[in-house]
């Protein structure tokens, strides 16, 4: 993975930066020895490493106020960090960036359950935002897999999705409001307590803008009453093509799952392994679950049962209790670590139209056996999200560019049947080169001209989602 | 009047503008200062280009009929669950609404307090900038991180930023039963209370609005019928302590009292300069308290208020600082033209707002003024 060459002239000031953010910070917030900085050196995306030149930890938004405001005075680039678990590189150093990281930033600031919203700074975690409302059955609801240790910062960063969007939305449908530190150090309060915007919608194009406009370093997020109840089925099928069909005959039918899950056979092979959930050894699985009174489960159950028997299944499995539920998702819950126990895997997240899913994993199995790399895919059927695992090994020389091929013709499989890149990792370093595939340079223009407007300079993480041929003269500018 | 049938044509036409450019849907939104201009109807771009109900998926070219996409989407059972209001009747225009017109101006209904606004819906966007460059952004898939959303920015930008070309929605299976649960003699304080314990309950609240006038509060519920009628009596024990509390069954009196609430059509018939206010729910009453107004009617649980007062009033004065925005919907052209129909931006946001215009529109051809 190309990245640019580190700016010499930034290299050259470090102990000048040093002594100006230690003005401003505590000194055990500024973190710049060699062998310190290298705790910031990478994030999931692991295969990519490079130790900033410095790390910052502020604690308040004025701390980072006065951060960015020393970085911009000196034309050093900064990275924004939340809990670092971005899968695609999102917060990858380059040698002559601060890594500027919100990680002490996680108090909840107001918790307003008759208007139903929540203020938190945003190095709070995700599953600690539902933790503080659900003693009053609240929750937030985006749930990424990675929630238990990942940041609302980097949510937001990337809007990130989870296993319940198709009835709740991703980060963006659940966020009201934030305050935002722009790179010039001047905060900017958008949205709030209320809905929608009374001019241009500028909340909707910082989400999910990789931490390219700003630092976000509060957020109102909505938050909702947990419904009275749900529950899962199970049913498997002997072709991923009549499995797809269920998944369009059930959201046809009416009915609208909180989520619904797919694994193929090389998935739950792995999982029944790691997991013994006791799923059935056949083509395709899927998890439907619904939720709401009994009465409403019964009924929507009722729908959903009938469509998956007239297709034929080799299996069908109700929940009848808590017990059974939590077994049926035992071991979706297990795959992801499953897979890492067998082998190495990178998880791609490309979408596609529902339509086109039998088609897809058709081809996929198919590059498979071109590429000669093992491929389990277990996703959220849904919404088309998919999350092909490629399984190589990191130790064999040459593996991991020959995954990271096959992975980008993947991709490109995603974007020529309707559908993109990233559902909900974001473009990072991972799927920047891909671009194009996806856009033309035009729309990229667009893009870009919109950091033009929120960090004229470049500075705030400019080596990431645009190709860097295609945001050279920007980036070169700012050096 | 422009009228491209094509984008390429759209494009063409935008590029060798001499001018201002008037933006126009189906003409049925006459909200905002006053534009002068040369008339560009997008109506000629027209038509469903993917409709796939299993998906939940449809894309359209924005001078598309509404009531095509309604009527196709009802036809397989499903529809845009936003709610777009209709603003024919407030308004007094006539003509066709069109789907371009919907995102321009990020049109939703009472069901926005549930399942979020036209922005939460629209899934990608094709659109002529001011240079007249074809832009896409955003696709037709449910879930896209794939660079930046330029989706959100362009819903509601009422085309400032540029002429929307295509859209594509999510769609949403209809439900099978609608009731009312209603509440007479509330407050306006204990009416938002009411509302917030329903919002705030499990029980799927997909309306709630109060008008002061009766007084009556609203709740709506909707889904399979057992279901249906298991949380009426449950939102009937919840809020018992409100006193006369009542289910509404009966079809078309449900139907016809959710489209009266979605186009304010209390208001249609009264003069006067009509006001839409998105606020904090529980921060409403107070500021109503200031608006000396004509009429009210409270949606989205108390979030948006709309306001009837006499012609020219400066409500924004009345009410003094407050969290959220006041849009002045209704009103004189000339009143339109001396008060700022969009609630002024702190300074550093009308900046970064203004920066964006000047990027996609360097001309400032696209509806100049229009958001102020």
């Amino acid at each position: 993975m190309e990245m640019p060459v580190p700016n010499a002239a930034v290299l050259s000031k470090k102990s000048r930066l040093v002594a100006r953010l230690q003005e401003v910070l505590p000194s055990e917030a500024v973190i710049h020895d060699e062998a310190e900085t290298r705790a910031y050196e990478c994030d999931a995306l692991t295969a990519y490493k490079c130790p900033p030149l410095v790390a910052v930890l502020p604690s308040s938004t004025q701390e980072v106020s006065a951060v960015l405001r020393i970085c911009h005075e000196e034309g050093v680039p900064v990275v924004p960090r939340g809990s670092g678990t971005s899968l695609a590189g999102g917060a990858l150093p380059t040698a002559d960036s601060v890594i500027l990281g919100v990680a002490k930033m996680n108090a909840v600031l107001e918790t307003d359950y008759d208007n139903r919203f929540i203020r938190v700074q945003t190095g709070r975690t995700n599953l600690s935002v539902t933790g503080a409302v659900e003693e009053n059955d609240f929750f937030y609801a985006p749930d990424p897999s990675s929630q238990l240790a990942c940041a609302i910062a980097g949510n937001i960063a990337m809007n990130s999705g989870g296993a319940h969007c198709l009835k709740y939305g991703v980060t963006t449908n659940n966020l009201l409001g934030v305050t935002l530190v722009m790179m010039d150090g001047e905060v900017v309060e958008i949205g709030g307590a209320h809905l929608d915007s009374g001019g241009l919608d500028l909340l909707g194009v910082i989400c999910g803008s990789e931490g390219q406009l700003g630092v976000v370093t509060e957020a109102t997020l909505r938050i909702l009453r947990k419904p009275e109840g749900a529950r899962p089925v199970l049913m498997g099928y002997d072709s991923s093509e009549v499995a797809g069909q269920v998944v369009s005959d059930i959201i046809k039918a009416g009915v609208l799952p909180v989520a619904i899950e797919f694994m193929d056979r090389p998935c739950i092979r792995a999982t029944e392994a790691f997991a013994k959930a006791g799923y059935p050894d056949c083509e395709a699985l899927l998890i439907v679950e619904v939720e709401g009174s009994a009465a409403e489960i019964d009924e929507q159950l009722g729908v959903i049962l009938q469509i998956a028997r007239r297709h034929n299944p080799v299996e069908l499995r109700e929940a009848k209790d808590a017990n059974e539920a939590a077994r049926i998702w035992l071991g979706r819950k297990a795959a992801f670590g499953a897979m890492g126990n067998i082998n190495d895997y990178m998880c791609l997240d490309g979408t596609i139209p529902v339509s086109s899913l039998p088609h897809v994993l058709k081809r996929i199995g198919e590059m498979s056996a071109e590429y000669g790399l093992d491929v389990a895919n277990v996703f959220h059927a849904g919404d088309g999200n998919m999350h092909p695992l490629i399984l190589f090994d990191a130790n064999k020389p040459g593996d991991l560019e020959l995954c990271e091929a096959m992975g980008a013709d993947i991709l490109r499989l995603c974007v020529e049947v309707g559908g993109c890149l990233t559902g909900e990792h974001g473009v990072g370093i991972e799927k920047r080169d891909l671009m194009l595939d996806q856009y033309g340079l035009d729309d990229l223009e667009a893009q870009m001209r919109v950091k033009d407007v929120f960090d004229p300079a470049w500075l705030l993480n400019p080596a990431k989602v645009f190709p860097l041929k295609v945001s050279a003269g920007r980036r070169d500018f700012a050096a | 009047m422009i009228s491209p049938t094509t984008e390429q044509e759209l494009a063409e036409a935008v590029a060798a503008a001499p001018g201002a450019l008037r933006i126009i849907g189906g003409g049925t939104t006459d909200i905002g200062k006053p534009v002068t201009g040369q008339a560009l109807s997008v109506a000629g771009l027209s038509g469903i280009t993917l409709y796939e109900p299993g998906a939940l998926t449809l894309v359209a070219r924005a001078g598309t009929p509404l009531a095509e996409i309604e009527a196709a989407a009802a036809a397989e059972n499903q529809r845009l669950a936003f709610e777009p209001m209709d603003y024919r009747r407030l308004l007094g225009t006539s003509g066709e609404p069109t789907i371009g017109g919907v995102v321009a101006a990020n049109i939703s209904g009472p069901r926005r307090v549930q399942v979020g606004a036209a922005r939460d819906h629209l899934l990608g966007v094709r659109f002529v900038d001011g240079r007249g460059a074809a832009i896409k952004n955003g696709g037709r898939v449910m879930k896209n991180v794939t660079g930046y959303d330029l989706v959100k920015l362009m819903a509601g930008s009422w085309g400032t930023l540029g002429v929307l070309s295509e859209v594509a929605f999510k769609v949403l299976p209809r439900t099978d039963v609608t009731a009312s649960v209603l509440i007479k003699g509330l407050s306006d304080t204990d009416a938002v209370r009411a509302m917030s314990m329903a919002l705030g309950s499990p029980f799927e609240v997909s309306g709630a609005a109060h008008d002061p006038a009766g007084p009556v509060s609203m709740l709506r519920i909707e889904g399979f019928e057992n279901s249906v009628a298991y949380r009426a009596r449950e939102l009937q024990r919840l809020l018992g302590w409100a006193g006369d509390i009542s289910v509404e069954n009966d079809p078309d009196a449900v139907a016809a009292r959710w489209s009266g609430v979605r186009d304010a059509a209390a208001f249609a018939d009264r003069p006067g300069d009509v006001w839409r206010i998105s606020v904090k729910p529980s921060d409403g009453p107070a500021i109503v308290a200031r608006c000396a107004a004509d009429a009210v009617l409270y949606d989205w649980g108390g979030g948006l208020i709309w306001v009837l007062v006499a012609e020219g009033t400066d409500l924004r004065a009345r009410i003094g600082a407050f969290g959220g925005h006041a849009t002045l919907v209704r009103a004189t052209r000339a009143t339109r033209a001396a008060l700022p129909v969009f609630q002024p931006e702190p300074a550093p946001l009308a900046a970064i707002s203004a920066g964006l215009r000047a990027k996609f529109d360097p001309r400032g051809i696209l509806n100049p003024g229009l958001m102020g």
